[in-house]
């Protein structure tokens, strides 16, 4: 093996202004020039703030148009109050209905193996890619006076269309993918072991259920419900098409918004569209923080 | 092409990432710079890439200040520690991209671009692949297109980041030997990244180690195993063994125990002896500089490593040869062939 | 096990399937002519038209949002982050009144456009507004995740070979977010495509003009012609059923592309 000692090398005097040009291609190995970065930057300012603030701030704005007064008044009409009322226990029959379901789904999901579960994984998405003018027909199809069920029904006196039940039913279907979904990726990650080691150490099944799988996913838990609910109240398409727009009855939030909106009671409208509103911010706000927990939890499984 | 770099700074924070390197490369020499992680290493060799950029110092190319040009006028073949080949091009569109890219005026014809793929795919031995797609290949064989496709622009310069870090033992072998005669082939001045001494040792015309943003020594395979420059690249290269040593008045002390050890020439005060684990010799008892009773012993092919606490109280491990077999309990006596000692605790 | 499927048949299949028992119910020749009709087949092409013309300004502007979001820094970043999410939380009627109003005649919008002679509101385009608006979060938070996983090797890699800035990106970078464009483009489209509550205050909902499918559908009902609402259904979620296949297999393409590193 030779050792050669390298002749020394002249360096020509740097130049300050071929190197000012060099930093500028070293930036351009991963980023774009500034005046293109400002009008990306621009562009995608400009068109959040025209498409999606710009609207958010008009419902506020119309809401209190003309006075607090106004707006409380609004809020406090017997119609926009029975709407309110049947909005939450709406959503509350459908969260309900969703988390059970939801758990068990994501559990048989993310913890067996069985054929046919990638069709059961579409099917979960289904509701989400299906118009919700579709998912109300289908109950309509379902429970109508002519439909398969229908005459059953009326011979029993049970009203489903157009009533609270029908209602509830069409809401659950649309928000049916929002827990599973948000639970199975979960718990395929989190695997079966601690489960395992659970049931080894004397554990029946529920106990390992509340005790080792709950606690492991309570924030994703969170998350489903969060958005469930979030749909579940602003539902319009599909539970327009179910309820049957009975005045002070079958009246959702939405449902009312479009009818006060028709009307042109405006300030009424947007006081009902800004609590609506105002339930989207805070959901996003409590996405956000939800979000920054499951981070953390992936985290400490990481290591 | 020859690389000459002169007192490099580059901090990360306030993390020296390099610490003042100088550094002069061959042409057509196939150097390593080896070191453990964040000793500065990579850092070096993005720099002379033109994919980092230095606080201060040098880098020139044949005389010619690099740093006053971009990665991409650099004409540097650069092979990423995780190959970074783009995973949605054939192997054949991967090697081709360099050619492809090139500006309207100097860019080849479709079939020149062609005749050139495939000798590169020649050159590494893959041709038969150049359909597939890089998830479809082996670790070994992502390794070799991405040098492949470095050297499609015929680079002044080939610069390699951990080439074999994430193989197999078995492929790392295979490709160290083949990227020594490929670099004999091409003669490119090529400089690769490695933490493994063996790699270094075996691959490279020269050595430059590297600890903590600074250049330890830069020497031949033999310079730095035979006659390390410092205690780190001491302990660094070969399995030692370190012992704290005490030089006063002409006498070397191990704790309180003299040894007979010749100190001509050596600072007084707190130093550090280094023998390797094979050339501290087996004696009988109070034949040695050193003596100890052997703790365990376990072979390994040819010879037996056995743990041996020093009467001073220090426990080291020795490599002896299988000729006089050692057992739990023996009392032996201990005499380096070779030591070297150096200044400082 | 048998509870999860049990519900899912309960919930999913039987509606679904009685949805499609009951487009058997017609003959073939009577299903055509519902769905050769000219209104029906002028508000098919109004839903899927505009909504994939909605879908590629979303795959173009998303496209320029994700970039900004993930590779710039600039003051309200994370807010804008967040904002994009709004169409996908904010209830569609309020979309769709606060959309109207915005582009009415005399709103914030509406009033400098018109006086340019644009009329958004109660026309096509404003339909695509909201089509518009309701699909942009679906391209953003497809894409986003994949631009900030991307390797920033890759771009070196790119750069080290002689290419400029723009031979990256065009030939690197965007080939890389292919599966996830086309993906979020499909999911913008068919949420588009269903989209009723956002669209119908604003579209001014004139038969053969702008009037959606899914608002054609409730006429329908409304009407009791149930074989009608019926059959646009199932054409409907005919497309969905292609649309979700079509993305599941951009999904599996793009995995077998991602080498083991």
């Amino acid at each position: 093996m030779t050792m050669q000692i390298a002749e020394p090398v002249s360096l020509t005097p740097p130049d300050a202004r071929a190197r000012a040009h060099a930093a500028a291609a070293r930036d351009s190995l991963r980023t774009e020039p500034p005046a293109v970065r400002v009008v990306i930057i621009a562009l995608a300012v400009l068109f959040l703030s025209v498409f999606v603030v710009l609207p958010l701030v008009l419902v506020f704005a119309q809401a209190f148009s003309k006075g607090i007064l106004a707006y409380f008044a609004a809020l406090a009409n017997p119609e926009a109050l029975s709407a309110i009322k049947l909005t939450l226990l709406v959503a509350a029959i459908s969260v309900g209905l969703n988390l059970v379901f939801g758990l068990v789904a994501a559990w048989a999901i993310a913890k067996f193996e069985f054929p046919g579960k990638t069709f059961l994984i579409t099917l979960i998405d289904l509701p989400f890619s299906v118009s919700p003018v579709i998912s109300g027909l289908v109950f309509v199809l379902l429970f109508g006076a002519q439909g398969y069920f229908g005459g059953w029904l009326r011979d029993h006196d049970i009203q489903i269309l157009f009533a609270v039940p029908g209602i509830a039913l069409a809401t659950t279907f649309v928000t049916f993918p929002f827990v599973a979904r948000a639970l199975i990726p979960l718990m395929q990650e989190q695997g079966t072991q601690e489960e395992e080691a659970a049931v080894s150490l004397g554990a029946s099944g529920l106990q390992t259920f509340f005790r080792v799988t709950l606690p492991n996913i309570k924030w994703g838990v969170l998350y489903g419900v969060l958005l469930c609910n979030a749909r579940a109240m602003g539902e319009f398409g599909a539970v327009s098409v179910v309820s049957g727009h009975i005045r002070g009855e079958t009246n959702t939030m939405p449902l009312l918004v479009e009818i006060l909106y028709n009307e042109y009671q405006f300030v009424a409208a947007f006081a009902i569209a800004s609590l609506l509103a105002m339930l989207a911010l805070i959901t996003l706000i409590a996405k956000t923080v939800l979000e920054h927990h499951l981070d953390e939890g992936q985290d400490v499984n990481d290591h | 092409m020859t690389i000459e770099v002169k007192n490099l700074v580059k901090k990360f924070g306030s993390f020296k990432a390099l610490d003042g390197v100088d550094l002069k490369v061959n042409d057509g020499e196939l150097l390593a710079l080896l070191g453990p992680s964040g000793s500065g290493k990579t850092t070096l060799l993005r720099i002379i890439a033109g994919l980092d950029w230095p606080d201060s110092g040098d880098v020139a190319f044949n005389g010619e200040d690099a740093l006053a040009q971009g990665a991409r006028e650099r004409h540097v073949g650069f092979v990423f520690q995780h190959y970074a080949l783009f995973r949605h091009m054939t192997v054949f569109e991967n090697v081709a991209f360099g050619l492809r890219v090139q500006p309207r005026a100097v860019r080849k014809d479709e079939a020149a671009i062609r005749a050139r793929v495939k000798e590169l795919l020649d050159l590494v031995q893959l041709d038969w692949l150049a359909d597939r797609y890089p998830s479809q290949l082996s670790g070994g064989q992502r390794q070799r297109i991405a040098l492949a496709r470095a050297l499609a622009i015929e680079p002044r310069i080939l610069l390699l980041d951990e080439p074999f870090g994430a193989l197999d033992a078995k492929v790392r072998k295979e490709l160290r030997r083949w990227l020594r005669s490929l670099h004999h082939e091409i003669n490119v001045t090529s400089i690769f990244v490695t933490h493994d001494q063996e790699e270094a040792l075996e691959v490279a015309n020269r050595v430059v180690v590297m600890d903590k943003g600074r250049i330890e020594q830069i020497g031949s395979p033999d310079d730095v195993y035979e006659t390390p420059a410092t205690a780190f690249v001491h302990g660094f290269i070969g399995e030692s063994i370190e012992l704290p040593i005490q030089v006063e008045g002409g006498v070397i002390r191990l704790g309180d125990q003299p040894l007979a050890l010749a100190a001509d020439g050596l600072a007084p005060g707190a130093s550090k002896l280094f023998v390797r684990r094979h050339d501290m010799l087996v004696g009988p008892p109070g034949s040695g500089t050193f003596e100890g009773a052997v703790q365990h012993v376990r072979n390994f092919g040819p010879v037996q490593r056995a743990e041996v606490a020093l009467s001073g109280g220090e426990t080291i491990e020795i490599d002896a040869p299988r000729d006089r077999e050692l057992r739990a309990g023996d009392t032996i006596g201990l005499n380096p062939r070779r030591y070297r000692i150096y200044a400082g605790a | 096990m048998g509870l999860t499927l049990s519900w899912l048949s309960i919930i999913i299949l039987i509606p679904l399937a009685g949805l499609f028992v009951k487009s058997l119910e017609l003959s073939p020749e009577q299903f055509w002519a519902i769905i050769s009709s000219r209104r029906t087949l002028n508000a098919l092409r109004v839903s899927f038209g505009l909504a994939f013309a909605a879908a590629c300004v979303n795959l173009v502007m998303g496209s320029i949002i994700v970039w900004a979001l993930v590779r710039y820094r600039f003051p309200g970043r994370r807010i804008f982050d967040a904002i994009v999410d709004v169409p996908f939380a904010l209830p569609t009627a309020v979309a769709g009144v606060a959309l109207t109003a915005l582009f009415a005649e005399k709103g914030w919008l509406g009033a400098p456009l018109a006086a340019l002679g644009i009329k958004v509101a109660f026309t096509p385009v404003g339909i695509f507004v909201a089509m518009i608006f309701i699909g942009i979060p679906f391209v953003v938070r497809t894409v986003q995740p994949v631009l900030q996983d991307l390797d920033p090797e890759i771009e070196e890699a790119a750069g080290s070979l002689g290419a400029s800035r723009w031979q990256t990106i065009i030939r690197v970078i965007l080939p890389s977010l292919a599966p996830a464009l086309l993906t979020g483009l499909a999911l913008a489209f068919a949420r588009a495509v269903g989209e009723y509550g956002s669209v119908i205050f604003i579209a001014g909902n004139l038969p053969n003009v702008s009037e959606i499918a899914p608002l054609l559908i409730v006429i329908r009902l409304s009407e009791f012609r149930y074989a009608d609402a019926t059959a646009i259904a199932v054409v409907m979620l005919v497309v969905s059923f292609v649309i979700i296949f079509a993305v599941n297999r951009l999904q599996r393409w793009a995995q077998s592309r991602i080498p083991a590193r």
